[in-house]
């Protein structure tokens, strides 16, 4: 269950200033998907969604959720009705795990033993273990875990719209890239409309189903899949917000299962030398792959060299991005073995299929703009 | 019981605190209950001013110059203006401790309240608490190891002020003090002086160490400092 988000011509004017921080903005989240505004800092995109659970009232037009006016409800009870995840998590320090993360339930006025259940089910979900966590305190979390409390907290009462500012923002890389692959697992599974703020391009690539760039006062400068952004950035501002290696990044959003993979010469672990050299022969090839007794790749060999094998050192899975092949291109040297669930060998990955996909990539983007 | 009354007969201090020892006792829980009292209405009416305040800088300037300003007037003075308002005993006395325990407690009110997070409150609000409770389950609570710190420092001071509440014929120990000194030189005048004045200084141990078990065990262990 999700609704869709839709704002109207929303203008936030503060007094005494002259210009409106957010001037004007019309943009429809659909139902179910993750919607990144991004931006440079103070461009309003905060703004633009604290206006969403009326944490700042619009000066002017309108916003719907799931097709309801949200200035007809009580702000209070419109936002027990949003999820809210913000930087930092902002738990309360002085309440345990499980009395943060009951939070919502309690306000709506759940019974104790329903939000108990409910507060184990979250942190199951989030990755923390309820019998470990549930009693501590949040200063006994990790940046990373306060931050899965608070995901946890805004998802508890099961809202079907949550609003994300910048949410992993605050914790080192390792572990925001671990928390936004938790996320898009979450989303793959609970597709709940999702604004999410940030000014990490990268990390919009990554979440968003579609991104909103904004620029001052929170104009939309474009608002488009990420592969579309990254093709054919709308003007010369949001170019300069995708930055340098647009093509590198479109890469993390193709899957290796999404190319042609390539075939090379294979041979038993257990085979002839000679063999080797004679398959190899005929093929054009120069290497081959020896695969032990379950089909799993094992080592390369040389045609010159058959008895000196190289062991197969980075390998992919159909799931990886080809950012993912393409560095392990480079450090194989030529080629990527690609490997299916139970690590059996698929294929593998050459060059000439990524700078392809990049190629094709464009084509697409550019066709459809000339439409 | 030995005799209470015998003039001119000096005594060692012991002897005359164990001859005095049901009138003190009296005067010393008194004492005790009068600073108690105006302590907690200090603290209902210092709380509820900085909660009033603490959002604005300029009100929070005001209240702190404000209640500041009480404590630079002299008790003596304080107590002698009040006379001709409230008269003698309990009325001046309440209203001169209340008034000086003010400054600590609403002063630490407006310091706990605007150290809390901004990212704490925003998350009270934006998961939809209303105002008054992201104030009492969030703000206050996070606060109120500073309020208390407030409380027991203005608890500790009226100790001392309650003591010259006698001059208005408030009740406590300082009757003992102003009588010993009045009849400076005359018998047994150093004991009663200094009775009165050792009996506030155990009292105030002793409330001190209750406000510290009151700190421990209301004090989330979240947020306790150890």
């Amino acid at each position: 269950m999700a609704s869709e988000i839709e704002l109207i011509d929303v203008t936030k004017r503060y007094a005494g200033s002259s210009e409106p921080a957010v001037d004007s903005v019309s943009l429809t989240v659909p139902a179910g998907e993750i919607v990144v505004f991004v931006g440079p800092s103070g461009c309003g995109k905060t703004t633009t969604m604290r206006m969403i659970n009326r944490l700042i009232e619009p000066t002017s037009g309108r916003i719907t959720i799931g097709g309801t006016d949200t200035r007809s409800l009580d702000p209070d009870e419109l936002r027990r009705g949003i999820g809210y995840a913000i930087q930092q998590a902002g738990l309360f320090p002085h309440l345990t795990v499980a009395q943060n993360v009951g939070t919502v339930p309690g306000l709506l006025g759940w019974g104790k033993a329903r939000v108990a259940d409910r507060v184990d089910e979250m942190l199951d979900l989030v990755g923390l273990d309820p019998a470990d966590f549930r009693d501590r305190h949040p200063r006994q979390l990790s940046g990373g875990q306060q931050q899965r409390v608070g995901v946890a907290r805004a998802l508890a009462a099961d809202p079907p719209v949550l609003l994300m500012d910048e949410p992993f923002g605050a914790v080192d890389p390792i572990t925001r890239g671990n928390l936004q692959d938790e996320l898009m697992r979450l989303q793959a599974e609970l597709r709940k409309t999702i604004v999410f703020v940030t000014h990490d391009f990268d990390e919009a690539v990554k979440l968003g189903d579609r991104i909103a760039v904004l620029g001052t006062r929170s104009r939309v400068l474009q608002y488009d899949t990420p592969e579309a952004v990254l093709a054919n950035p709308a003007d010369d501002t949001v170019a300069g917000f995708v930055g340098a290696g647009a093509s590198l990044k479109q890469l993390t959003l193709r899957r290796v299962r999404e190319v042609e993979l390539s075939q090379a010469v294979t041979a038993s672990v257990g085979d002839e030398p000679a063999e080797v050299g004679r398959r190899l022969a005929g093929s054009g090839h120069e290497y081959a792959l020896l695969l032990d007794a379950r089909n799993r790749p094992v080592s390369w060999v040389h045609a010159r060299d058959p008895r000196q094998p190289r062991p197969v050192g980075d390998s992919v899975s159909l799931q990886s991005t080809l950012q993912d092949a393409l560095e392990a291109i480079l450090t194989e040297g030529g080629a990527a073995v690609v490997t299916g669930a139970r690590g059996e060998y698929v294929g593998v990955v050459e060059m000439d299929a990524v700078i392809g996909t990049v190629r094709k990539l464009r084509d697409e983007h550019a066709a459809e703009v000339g439409t | 019981m030995p005799a209470r009354a015998r003039p001119g007969v000096a005594v060692s201090f012991w002897e005359f605190v164990a001859d005095r020892w049901n009138r003190l006792a009296v005067e010393a829980l008194l004492h005790v209950s009068a600073v108690v009292q105006c302590t907690l209405l200090a603290a209902v009416i210092g709380v509820g001013l900085g909660v009033a305040v603490y959002r604005s800088p300029l009100g929070s300037t005001v209240a702190t110059a404000l209640t500041s300003a009480i404590l630079t007037i002299p008790s003596f003075a304080l107590l002698g203006l009040l006379i001709p308002v409230l008269g003698l005993g309990v009325e001046p006395t309440v209203v001169a401790l209340v008034l000086y325990g003010l400054l600590p407690i609403v002063r630490n009110t407006i310091v706990g309240l605007s150290g809390v997070d901004g990212a704490v409150r925003d998350a009270a609000r934006g998961i939809g608490m209303t105002r008054l409770g992201a104030l009492t389950r969030i703000e206050l609570r996070l606060a109120w190891p500073a309020i208390l710190a407030g409380t027991r420092t203005s608890a500790q001071m009226l100790m001392g002020i309650a003591a010259i509440a006698a001059y208005v014929r408030g009740p406590g120990l300082g009757v003992e003090i102003f009588a010993g000194l009045t009849r400076a030189g005359s018998a047994n005048a150093t004991n009663q002086a200094i009775a009165g004045t050792l009996g506030i200084v155990v009292l105030a141990l002793v409330l001190d160490g209750i406000f510290a078990l009151i700190g421990r065990f209301t004090t989330s262990r979240g947020i306790r400092g150890e």
